[in-house]
């Protein structure tokens, strides 16, 4: 019965008319009502992606939920939306994390709250837009657009440096899509006047053209993964970010650039895909292992938790570049799970700054007795993030290293140095903000979290263990499209 | 499903149950109901485990899933049961040290404000341990392996203010981690070669792939079945504490005694003991495997009796004992005795944990203080505690008769007949396993005579002095007190079977065919359990027969020479104390592991990581690449701006320059 609605064009701009609403709601004073507005906005965002997952057909490759619309005839640039395997899971995934970010920003955000949540509102569809856009002028459209918000957000939301912060991840990301840009324009040529993503897909191009693509593409969605070494705007930007801000970051938007490799990359340039594996392995597996050492270092828990973010993306370029199944559903499955463990860990650190506003590890310690719950949440999420099986965060990074040692052993002997490293800074970290005595008297003041800081938390609590113990639902969607790639990346391309 | 297969899903998900329900509603429900529902979960976990056992010995294994956790292309992973002989044995072993432990804690933990939270932990780590057991496939194996290490991890810091527990519990987890390193690897090339992560198609195809050689090194090759068990093994010497991971293991003594006795003594630390059992068809195929294992297993063996021979604190006497067992257990892995390792795993298991819940007994009667210094002549004082000590001291020096007899003199027979056969490291292992005897029963009853026996000497020491400054039990007087029966009669339970599970089961589980089909041996070049079956001739004539052999007597003199030091001529260790002081120090300090591993490992990665973090990152990354391009388009826009100056005359003489070269060009190019 839902055949015939556009679902996708809702997931775009539900969000993003419910946005538009809660700005026009103006003033602080009617604050209480934009908080509602939002909420309502980011249930019903939420609500529609539904049925995306549930009348999904995981039988066949093709695109799905398909719609299709000329925008500007001239160039031959189309609304053409639909979503495979692969981005299906994002859009439910972003959709779902905004409502969080809007319970998330409820009482903490108490300057400009209507544009406060019309940002992260709009920012939703327009990611949702990222995710499902099939055609490639409508997709950089999209990619560049959700810059903006999230910008914003950074640079009047966030902490002392949001202005560095700012300009730092917006020229970084910005740099890089420029050659995206020059890449699409080259394609349209190229195939005779189309930006239809899937027209490139069979277009037939020599290895020092794909090169080229592949760099090209490369650079705009390095930066955004993000891959090291383009990667140090991303600690900037999570610092500086308030919490909604670095949950999207980290949740969403690092995704974005895993997603690019996998929309474009590899299937418009297999052969320089093959090409540049061990370029792309090298630089995953630093990010493994050279930033794992990095956050064992770090003395603010956001940038710990970015540089674990890295690291764990790490975990993601190097699945997807091994091209096996097993890889690139494991990479998959490990972005779906940083996406619930980093955005439980970021709002776990915004828990703790709200009540004493410092991000400092030194400042804590002793957590545990005077917020009971809110440790054995943070227990969990802590866990998840240093891969510990039962929880999400085990998954991918099981399949990337298992996938990893049918490739080559060594791969995967310096990305399981995360079983180590991974738990090291995580607990290390755990165990100086939660675990000892009270030291600081601020500490002792604290109070455990409210019901609405407990919603959130618990509802990512079960996902993540949901997903720990029972992935096999989140898989079964992939397997179809995911073998369709790989067989589409083996064959070839070259004229 | 069968009514069977029923209870098999009883057996975990029983404490399971306890456990979320004393962990999400242990506030609510309070602490009786608590202890209740957890008591109960196990209890019937552990009367499934004996259906279950039943059930097996009638000939009815079983192997099968419970549901698919995730399946790519044709590899299923699945969660799944292996129910054989191996499996209900550690079902058993497992759920009923378990329920004892439970009991024992109802008095241990009595004033603790963390009551319903230990409850629940113990509960969830009897179901992790029975996950582990019951696994029929290595992906559960593993989940099961870092449960019980997640667990572990959580109890050993359950006191989560002192430094010194949150120490030892991410010490503990870290050191865990890295066998659980070497593990996963081993399990993905396990992948990697059999396509299957499924025990029995795995083992089915082991041989076939015995000569299947790979080369992680350009230009050598290795044997896949020496890769695979030697990755294997690193998991194994994480959690069954062998040199040189031991070091997470005495430092685990910093949580609760009941969990010393349940996890750190009992069961957790065997899990890797039992994995290689349970691999017994993959380790068969790697003869350089079984030696390290030989090796390794005989260093910890003797070297960590040593540390124990001068330990002071109760529990810590008993955990390097444990270490030491460990030892013993994986020597005799590398003999290819696996059925005699599972042996001295399920003896040890009860003498062992009867040991440690005694000395948490103490501990309660001594009002906190673990320093064996501040004792003696408890025996008046604490009857039931006194009897069961001693009844796991005699089993654990290997006193004939007790269970730890036959485990152990079977263990030191099966490393003879190895050495005999030329097995590489068999001799050293002979050697160590023999002089660990001594050893051992000279620190095991150092301990039990400065405990029980002698003078009282806590009458000098005001009580409340130990470091276990957790809610206080009774506060009256100075005078040790027996215990409540919560305690003693979980101590009487598990001083039977020390005495008599050895004596009963020796034949059928080593002679017999209890592990058939659940342990293979290749007997053509492994014949010590074939050589061993033959000397055997009953428990009774076993018995008789070490009075006229050597390990007993090097356990007499160890026994006589500990009574003569303590009891007869203290001043002589004193006196050695001082006399070998370069001895002693390298003991006190624990050969330097500790040491070592602070500076070289922690203190290395923070080191490595603060110069990636400071030169990689901030100095280069960002200082000379981000920040450098931004401050060079800013230079550049600053020199071209001078350029700009808004006079006239400035513009003019550009013109004019330029005028000038363009004229000179164009008449050089005419």
């Amino acid at each position: 019965m839902l055949a015939g609605y556009p679902l996708l064009s809702l997931a775009i701009w539900v969000p993003i008319c419910a946005g538009v609403l809660v700005l026009a709601t103006g003033s602080e004073r009617n604050a209480p009502l934009a908080r509602w507005i939002a909420l309502v906005g980011a249930l019903a965002g939420f609500l529609v992606t539904l049925p995306l997952y549930l009348r999904f057909d995981a039988t066949t490759a093709n695109m799905q939920f398909v719609e299709f619309m000329r925008w500007i005839p001239t160039y031959n640039i189309n609304y053409h939306l639909g979503i495979d395997g692969i981005s299906m899971p994002f859009v439910l995934l972003n959709s779902f994390i905004t409502v969080l970010v809007v319970i998330a920003g409820w009482q903490v955000i108490q300057t400009k709250t209507s544009q406060y949540m019309a940002a992260f509102l709009i920012m939703s569809g327009l990611i949702n837009g990222v995710f499902a856009a099939l055609d490639a002028m409508l997709f950089y459209v999209y990619f560049e657009a959700m810059l903006i918000p999230l910008f914003l957000v950074i640079g009047i939301w966030g902490g002392p440096r949001r202005i560095y912060a700012a300009v730092k991840f917006f020229l970084y990301t910005l740099l890089g899509s420029l050659l995206m840009l020059v890449a699409f324009i080259y394609l349209y040529f190229q195939s005779g006047g189309s930006f239809e993503i899937l027209d490139y897909y069979a277009l037939p191009l020599s290895l020092p053209v794909q090169i080229l693509l592949f760099l090209a593409f490369f650079l705009s969605f390095a930066v955004k993964v993000p891959m090291w070494p383009v990667h140090t705007w991303l600690p900037d930007a999570h610092v500086e970010a308030p919490t909604g801000g670095s949950v999207v970051l980290a949740a969403i938007t690092l995704k974005i650039g895993a997603y690019g490799f996998m929309r474009f990359n590899l299937p418009i340039t297999p052969d320089a895909s093959h090409y540049m594996t061990g370029f792309m392995v090298t630089l995953s597996l630093i990010a493994v292992v050279y930033i794992s050492l990095v956050a064992l270092v770090q003395s603010d828990m956001k940038k710990l938790i970015a540089y674990s973010s890295i690291s764990h993306m790490g975990f993601v370029t190097l699945g997807i570049f091994l091209f096996n199944s097993m890889g690139m559903e494991g990479a998959l499955v490990q972005m779906i799970s940083h996406g619930f463990v980093s955005a439980a860990m970021f709002l776990g650190i915004g828990v703790m700054y709200d009540r004493l506003h410092s991000r400092q590890i030194s400042d804590y310690g002793g957590l545990v007795n005077k917020m009971p719950v809110f440790a054995a949440f943070l227990m969990l999420f802590s866990m998840a993030n240093s891969g510990l099986p039962g929880t999400s965060g085990f998954v991918g990074e099981f399949m990337v290293i298992l996938a990893a040692i049918k490739v080559n052993f060594w791969y995967a002997f310096l990305a399981a140095t995360t079983l180590i490293f991974g738990a090291a800074y995580t607990l290390w970290m755990y165990k100086r903000v939660v675990f000892g005595e009270v030291t600081n008297p601020e500490v002792a003041k604290l109070k455990d979290i409210n019901a609405r800081e407990f919603s959130f938390l618990a509802v990512l609590a079960v996902l993540v263990l949901a997903m720990g113990l029972y992935p096999r639902p989140v898989t079964e969607v992939m397997h179809v499209t995911v073998n369709n790639l790989l067989a589409h990346v083996a064959q070839g391309k070259l004229p | 499903m069968t009514a069977m297969q029923e209870l098999y899903l009883l057996v975990p998900l029983a404490p399971l149950f306890g456990a979320i329900v004393a962990g999400l509603f242990g506030r609510v429900i309070g602490r009786t109901l608590s202890h209740s529902v957890t008591i109960a979960g196990v209890a019937v976990s552990c009367w499934a485990s004996w259906l279950v056992f039943q059930d097996v010995q009638a000939g009815h294994t079983y192997n099968g899933t419970v549901y698919t956790w995730l399946s790519i292309g044709n590899l299923n992973m699945e969660v799944g049961f292996l129910i054989d002989s191996l499996t209900t044995m550690m079902m058993l072993v497992v759920t009923f040290v378990s329920l004892m432990v439970h009991i024992y804690t109802i008095s241990y933990m009595r004033d603790d404000p963390g009551y319903q939270r230990f409850f629940s932990y113990i509960s969830l780590f009897t179901f992790s341990m029975l996950m582990l057991v019951m696994a029929n496939n290595f992906m559960q194996l593993f989940f099961g392996w870092e449960a019980v290490g997640l667990v572990s991890y959580l109890l050993i810091g359950f006191w989560y203010t002192r430094p010194t527990a949150i120490y030892a519990n991410l010490k503990a987890f870290l050191v865990n981690r890295v066998g659980d390193f070497g593990f996963l690897l081993g399990i993905g090339v396990v992948l990697a070669y059999f396509g299957s992560l499924d025990y029995a198609t795995v083992f089915a195809q082991a041989p076939a792939l015995a000569a299947q050689t790979v080369s992680l090194i350009p230009g050598s090759e290795w044997s896949l079945m020496t890769v695979i068990c030697l990755l294997l093994f690193i998991g194994a010497m994480g959690k069954s504490a062998q040199v040189p991971l031991h070091v997470w293991l005495p430092d685990s003594m910093e949580g609760p005694t009941p969990i010393s006795a349940l996890i750190h003594a009992a069961t957790m630390v065997t899990a890797g003991i039992f994995m290689v059992a349970r691999m017994s068809p993959l380790f068969e195929l790697s003869q350089t495997a079984l030696s390290t294992i030989l090796v390794i297993g005989a260093i910890t063996a003797l070297f960590m009796g040593f540390l124990g021979m001068i330990q002071n604190d109760i529990k810590r006497v008993i955990a390097y004992s444990t270490l030491s067992q460990l030892g013993y257990m994986t020597v005799a892995l590398g003999a290819s005795a696996y059925s005699v390792a599972v042996f001295h795993l399920m003896t040890h298991a009860f003498f062992k944990a009867l040991l440690f819940l005694a000395a948490g007994s103490v501990i309660m009667g001594m009002h906190h203080d673990q320093d064996i210094r501040n004792m003696g002549g408890l025996r008046k004082y604490m009857p039931i505690t006194w009897i069961t000590f001693l009844i796991g001291s005699l089993a654990l020096i290997g006193t004939p008769f007790f269970s730890g007899f036959y485990s152990k003199d079977s263990i030191i027979e099966a490393v003879h007949i190895a050495m005999e056969q030329g097995v590489a490291g068999a001799g050293f292992a002979y050697f160590a396993v023999l002089a660990g005897v001594f050893v051992t029963a000279f620190y095991t009853f150092r301990l039990y005579f400065l405990v029980f026996h002698g003078k009282d000497r806590f009458e000098t020491h005001p009580a409340h002095e130990g470091h276990d400054a957790h809610g206080d039990h009774d506060h009256h007087g100075g005078v040790p007190h027996e215990s409540s029966w919560l305690v003693t009669v979980p101590l009487v339970l598990l001083a039977i079977p020390s005495v008599a599970i050895g004596y009963l089961t020796i034949k059928p589980m080593l002679f017999g065919d209890y592990f058939k089909g659940a342990i293979t041996i290749n007997a053509a070049i492994h014949p010590a359990m074939t050589e061993l079956k033959n000397s055997f001739h009953g428990s009774t004539a076993m018995a008789l027969q070490s009075f006229t052999e050597l390990p007993l007597w090097l356990a007499v003199s160890g026994v006589f020479l500990s009574w003569y030091f303590y009891m007869k001529r203290p001043d002589i260790p004193a006196m050695l104390k001082h006399r070998f002081s370069i001895i002693y120090t390298i003991l006190d300090n624990k050969y330097g592991f500790d040491r070592f591993n602070d500076w070289f490992f922690a203190g290395g990665a923070r080191a490595v990581g603060g110069v990636f973090w400071r030169i990689g990152e901030v100095k280069i990354i960002d200082g000379f690449f981000v920040n450098g391009t931004a401050n060079l388009v800013g230079w550049f826009a600053t020199v071209v701006r001078k350029w700009q100056s808004g006079y006239i005359y400035h513009y003019a003489f550009a013109m004019i320059i330029g005028l000038f070269a363009l004229v000179t060009w164009f008449v050089r190019v005419v």
